[in-house]
């Protein structure tokens, strides 16, 4: 008989891949060379793996609140899926970003379980997550989430195709298997806007709403912070800026074909100067970090 | 020599915990296996970055590993390359048919523009081999594959999806 013929097998003993904080590996880049690359320094590369990790963990966690709720089971899967996918390169970005820079990580209890990268996830406070603020909304209606989706995986995949260039080997084999993932993520979106664009008078008046309240965020992905500037010229990492007009032409085929104008509408401003990957986060941000963190923050010492 | 031939030959064997008709080697996840001061030293790639059944190959390749009297296992993930399902082998291919999952074709070249239409794809259906099939959802109930319904037998079946 497998092993996995029964899931309860690895729940008897004292296995210890069956923790709270997750049942995978203790170290998902055990065997990986986290060497940092010539010409880069530790904390701009592990400051900008927490960025593009907390952008896909912010987001991952949003998109799971759709798990039994979307409109139908095909979509709950899909929404599902997408997320999972999320969680995963966010599992990795965060541990690579605790690998370069260790100063990162919360201190926790001296008995704690708790791998640095779920450190991360779990025991930050609002002001030290570095996520676009675009990731953080509460999801809306449907036609919402896949504005939302179609304009940040449009974002993300254009980052990944170049990312795949990075000098830093860890960064580039993420990078190289999230092109993959994203590029369905896309596509998905894609289709369903078209499909909501030309559908029903209902759904067309749904998705022209859900343009105009997912734009103002739109501007801050592609505007660059230091930190993203220094990765940049590091060689470790790319400048969104860089990717705005790829990003921009193939959002207005979508929106061509949909017969669909690009929206006109104020940029959300910054606060105190600063946006989310200052730490500056919306009204949203702490909602949800509450929801995510609230069981881990309960027992930094916990294994189940 | 014989001894690493045998370790390999045990890793090879462990099967998916999601497609229990695949093994680790059917699959191309199992990347290599060396014996290094009596250490069995296994690396195995991760389907997709999230895939939860990670922890369960590794345990699953402990287990068995120990079985045949390898007590210290070690598993490794390398991210790099990153799997395609054209790793899947020719056995892994019939093995999956056989179930009722229709196999992966060709994976597709990084696209630049945004793919609006459905994907197309000569899928024919593993229970009554008909060509006419139709495309339920991008997305199924494992990370590595798309539903899809036949025409001809209105059957819905799996189809694993090319990366």
């Amino acid at each position: 008989m497998a092993d996995h013929d029964s899931v309860y097998d690895g729940l008897l003993g004292s296995d210890d891949s069956q923790w709270a904080f997750g049942t995978d590996f203790e170290d998902p880049l055990a065997g990986v060379d986290t060497t940092i690359p010539s010409g880069a320094d530790a904390s701009t590369l592990g400051a900008y793996c927490l960025m593009l990790g907390d952008d896909a963990l912010v987001y991952a966690h949003r998109l799971s609140e759709w798990t039994s709720r979307a409109p139908d089971l095909e979509d709950d899967i899909a929404l599902a899926n997408i997320a999972l996918d999320l969680l995963g390169q966010a599992r990795l970005l965060l541990a690579r970003a605790a690998a370069a820079d260790p100063g990162l990580v919360p201190e926790l209890p001296a008995d704690s379980p708790v791998p640095p990268e779920d450190a991360l996830a779990f025991f930050r406070d609002e002001d030290a997550f570095r996520n676009v603020r675009f990731v953080e909304p509460d999801n809306g209606d449907f036609a919402v989430t896949i504005v939302r989706l179609l304009v940040f995986s449009t974002y993300r995949l254009a980052l990944l195709q170049r990312l795949v260039s990075s000098t830093d080997a860890v960064l580039s084999a993420i990078a190289a298997k999230g092109v993959n993932e994203v590029t369905y993520h896309r596509d998905y979106a894609g289709r369903w806007f078209l499909t909501l664009a030309q559908g029903t008078d209902e759904s067309r008046r749904r998705l022209l709403a859900a343009l105009d309240i997912v734009w103002p965020l739109h501007d801050e992905l592609f505007r660059a912070h230091p930190i993203e500037h220094r990765a940049a010229e590091q060689g470790v990492g790319v400048d969104p800026a860089s990717v705005a007009d790829e990003v921009d032409v193939l959002l207005e085929q979508v929106f061509g074909v949909s017969a669909v104008e690009r929206p006109q509408v104020q940029p959300s401003g910054a606060v105190s100067g600063g946006t989310g990957r200052d730490g500056r986060h919306t009204e949203a941000m702490g909602r949800l970090l509450a929801e995510m963190q609230v069981v881990a923050r309960a027992h930094p010492s916990g294994r189940w | 020599m014989s001894a690493v031939v045998t370790a390999r030959e045990v890793a090879a064997s462990v099967t998916d915990p999601e497609l229990p008709m695949l093994t680790l080697e059917d699959l191309g996840v199992l990347r290599d296996v060396r014996v290094e001061d009596g250490t069995v030293v296994v690396t195995i790639t991760p389907t997709y970055s999230g895939c939860p059944a990670m922890a369960t190959m590794r345990d699953d390749l402990v287990h068995r590993l120990h079985d045949h009297g390898w007590d210290d296992v070690h598993v490794r993930v390398s991210l790099s390359p990153p799997w395609s399902s054209d790793w899947i082998t020719e056995h892994g291919r019939q093995a999956l048919a056989e179930h009722g999952i229709s196999p992966p074709g060709r994976a597709p070249q990084a696209p630049t523009v945004i793919n609006l239409l459905p994907p197309r794809r000569p899928v024919t259906c593993p229970r009554c081999s008909g060509g006419e099939v139709e495309l339920i959802s991008e997305f199924g109930a494992t990370a590595c594959k798309a539903m899809y319904r036949c025409t001809a037998c209105l059957e819905p079946f799996d189809h694993v999806k090319e990366i």
